[in-house]
């Protein structure tokens, strides 16, 4: 094989130059999966390896992160009472979003791969690819709009704080991603909670509110635009009257479902084409993505009926409770709002921070939907309760299953 | 006796010695089954080397010879990859095996347990189901079923202070040979499986066979492990090793030193995996050639439940390594390292993520367990 004898050639010496040799072992396991072979023990391992692991959870969410693009696109322009149509200004639409995915995409790898190399190379192991599906997951539950600047402080300290001072992959307590985003949530409140922030490029909901576009809509693509006879982005546009920017949680709150439905229709909900973080919006193609984990034997089926049953039942006690118009919303329909689907898909089954055993899962499961279901509808403070359900439950995971351990441990000394 | 070789700490791992062209054996009277003295038969098993056979777990060693084991267990049907068919292994042979488990019932106070081939498809041999003096049990499933220590786990659980015996079909042949006509018989049924060896074999070789002699006439490649054993649980072996007392079967299968471009990411190929994200997952006829090769480096636990699907066991297989690591005693004890052996968590091992080496880890914590008592 030539080209494995070619980068072979670049290998830095591990003694001298550490990080480079980190950094080229990294490069090197990416491209080549290694040439080890079994000793003692199992003779044949499985196909399956934690990269590969994490790379299906990522292809997992690449219809997200699609829609996502699209979504932040579309968001922008029905602010600007322009393209309302699904399909009108496709280009358009896909060119803004790609504008505000990238940058909280790059920056989220070069700040978290950067500590993780940095890590690893101090202390003198192989790159671990936990951040392969935590980096393809926090541009996913960010505010499109983010400054970059804060999405790279909640990074580092998610990373460093949440996972290196732990031990590394497979040693954190807390979701690293709901870690990033809870410091967000805390540390600047105002980038992450309201009306203004899920709808991307207008100064404010307010009625004739500019668009805020920058060199890269109005001058690269524009010009490409132009040159193909194409609509283009008009930075006169003007954000358009009557228009709220209220995401279906925030209208809830206010006015129950009817406030809803006055707003956005079903199709609208399930579908996604609603504000809201990047990545959670569309609920078929984050089911897709969850069936593809369950398929692969990556995510737990158990955690995610578990939480979907705990998240029915507690609406439904709100709704016998019925204090409030919010409390009254009918459980199918809590189900169609905010990000109930994205955070039991891809948040609360990360391995390393749920519950490890059968029964544990399912209870882990359940009370995620309990809490969260508390938290969403009766503290105002909070828009959305699932990212603090997952991590209060991270927190109890491994209690629980230190009594579902000890159950068993009781049952077998007792047979004794 | 040719030599004595000796492995780490010079304990002895393997003393080689020449068979007479001629078998001769020595013939000793044997105690009638049924009317001996327990302590007559153990006696006379310990004398004519029938003893070495049994098996004891905790711990899977060698039966003590003060113990009195609550159960013995047999499992007449092995479900490892390319095992060999033990109805074959046992044929023209049926009155030996039988006598055996009657030998066996007297050492015993409580049952011979037989576990018998319950799959679909499966027949076990009239001498498996029709085995007087014994408890018959049907297991149904797949690989690890056939495991002694599974059907133990569901026909009588091992506990703190117990201790049973197990057997292979072909120990319990020559135990009972003993007792019909006084002479040890250390015939053994081999099969030599594996991709490299072509057609599946069957060979009629002694306890302990040279596996130069074994392969004789068959050209394997030299980038090819010889396991004595099959491919989960086996043991490697030089090319000029010899195969373990315990073992049936001789697999051979290619290394796997090589690499793999985007190997965790490309599903082209076929390779076994309970993942269902390799093509053979849609195409279940699809052939492939599995080899040595781990398919990814070692990593921390990361992936649950994994081993759960692997171990059809009240156990938690994740947690009792993780105790073991820790040299937690008495989380060991109390999630079942007793009921467990190298083989029974070997299906797991090959399933997991994280590359670990559970047999290994479980060895440890077994050792660890016999020293503290």
């Amino acid at each position: 094989m030539g080209l494995i004898d070619q980068f072979k050639k670049l290998e830095p010496d591990k003694e001298k130059r550490p990080f480079l040799h980190t950094v080229y072992d990294g490069f090197f396991t990416f491209l080549y999966t290694p040439n080890f072979v079994t000793k003692g023990g199992v003779h044949i391992r499985d196909g399956m390896d934690l990269k590969r692991t994490m790379v299906t959870v990522v292809l997992a969410l690449q219809l997200c992160y699609v829609f996502g693009t699209w979504n932040i696109g579309h968001q922008h322009f029905i602010a600007l009472g322009e393209h309302m149509g699904y399909f009108d200004a496709l280009h358009l639409k896909i060119a803004y979003g790609l504008t505000k995915i990238l940058p909280l995409f790059i920056w989220t790898h070069i700040v978290g791969l950067g500590i993780e190399f940095f890590f690893a190379a101090r202390k003198g192991h192989g790159i671990e690819e936990g951040f392969l599906v935590t980096g393809a997951l926090i541009p996913l539950i960010m505010p499109p709009d983010l400054p970059i600047w804060i999405l790279c402080l909640a990074i580092a300290f998610a990373v460093i704080i949440g996972k290196e001072a732990f031990g590394g992959t497979g040693m954190n307590i807390w979701n690293i991603a709901l870690l990033a985003r809870v410091f967000v949530f805390f540390a600047y409140p105002t980038t992450i909670s309201g009306d203004e922030v899920w709808v991307s490029g207008i100064e404010s909901t307010a009625a004739g509110a500019m668009a805020d576009y920058s060199w890269w809509h109005t001058g690269f693509f524009n010009g490409l635009f132009d040159w193909f006879g194409w609509s283009t982005f008009d930075p006169m546009a003007t954000v358009a009257d009557g228009y709220t920017g209220a995401t279906p949680l925030a209208l809830a709150y206010q006015g129950g479902w009817e406030a809803v439905t006055q707003v956005y229709s079903e199709g609208q909900m399930i579908w996604g084409a609603i504000p809201g973080s990047v990545g959670e919006t569309s609920k078929p193609l984050i089911i897709v993505g969850a069936l593809i984990l369950i398929g692969a034997g990556i995510g737990s089926w158990r955690i995610m009926v578990g939480m979907l049953l705990g998240a029915i039942g507690m609406s439904m006690l709100l709704n016998v409770w019925g204090a409030t118009p919010f409390m009254e919303v009918p459980w199918q329909y809590q189900l169609y709002m905010g990000s109930f689907f994205f955070a039991m898909a891809f948040m609360a089954t990360d391995p390393v921070t749920a519950s490890s055993t059968h029964r544990g899962k399912w209870i882990y499961g359940a009370f995620i939907g309990a809490i969260g279901m508390i938290i969403r509808v009766m503290n105002p403070a909070y828009p959305e309760g699932w990212m603090l359900a997952i991590l209060i439950l991270n927190t109890f995971a491994p209690l629980i299953d230190h009594y579902v351990i000890e159950a068993n441990m009781t049952k077998r000394l007792k047979r004794a | 006796m040719i030599e004595v070789n000796r492995g780490p700490k010079r304990a002895i791992t393997e003393v080689d010695s020449l068979a007479d062209k001629e078998q001769q054996h020595v013939v000793t009277e044997a105690p009638d089954v049924a009317g001996a003295s327990r302590e007559d038969i153990v006696e006379f098993l310990l004398k004519t080397g029938g003893w070495s056979l049994i098996d004891q777990r905790p711990y899977n060693v060698l039966a003590g010879r003060d113990v009195e084991p609550a159960n013995i267990f047999i499992s007449t049907f092995d479900t490892a990859p390319l095992a060999p068919d033990l109805n074959k292994v046992v044929e023209g042979r049926e009155a030996a095996f039988q006598k055996g488990l009657d030998a066996l019932g007297r050492l015993t106070h409580g049952k011979v347990h037989l576990g018998l081939d319950g799959r679909k498809g499966h027949m076990p041999a009239d001498v498996y189901a029709n085995a007087t003096d014994v408890e018959k049990h049907y297991f149904r499933g797949p690989h690890p079923c056939g495991n002694v220590g599974i059907q133990i786990h569901h026909i009588a659980p091992i506990t703190s202070n117990m201790k049973v015996w197990t057997l292979g079909v072909q120990d319990v042949i020559t135990i009972g040979g003993l007792f019909l006509n006084g002479t040890y018989d250390a015939t053994r049924v081999i099969a030599l499986t594996g991709e490299p060896l072509g057609e599946h074999v069957y060979v009629r070789t002694q306890i302990g066979a040279n596996i130069a002699e074994l392969l004789k006439g068959i050209s394997v490649d030299d980038n090819t492990r010889i396991i004595s054993g099959d491919v989960l649980s086996g043991e490697k072996k030089s090319a000029n090793g010899y195969m373990n007392i315990e073992s049936d079967q001789l697999t051979a299968i290619a290394e796997g030193d090589h690499y793999d471009m985007f190997g965790w990411l490309v599903p082209s190929k076929a390779l076994p995996s309970i993942s269902n994200t390799y093509p053979n997952f849609l195409f279940k006829n699809m052939k492939f050639v599995p080899d040595t090769n781990t398919h990814g480096e070692r990593r921390a636990f990361v992936v649950t439940g994994q081993y759960e699907k692997m171990l059809p066991m009240d156990i938690y297989p994740q947690h009792l390594m993780k105790a073991i690591l820790a040299q937690d005693f008495e989380r060991m004890e109390g999630l079942g390292i007793y009921e467990l052996s190298e083989e029974d968590i070997a299906l797991c091992e090959f399933a997991c993520t994280s590359k670990q080496p559970l047999q290994n880890i479980l060895r440890e914590g077994l050792d660890l367990m016999r020293e503290q008592g």
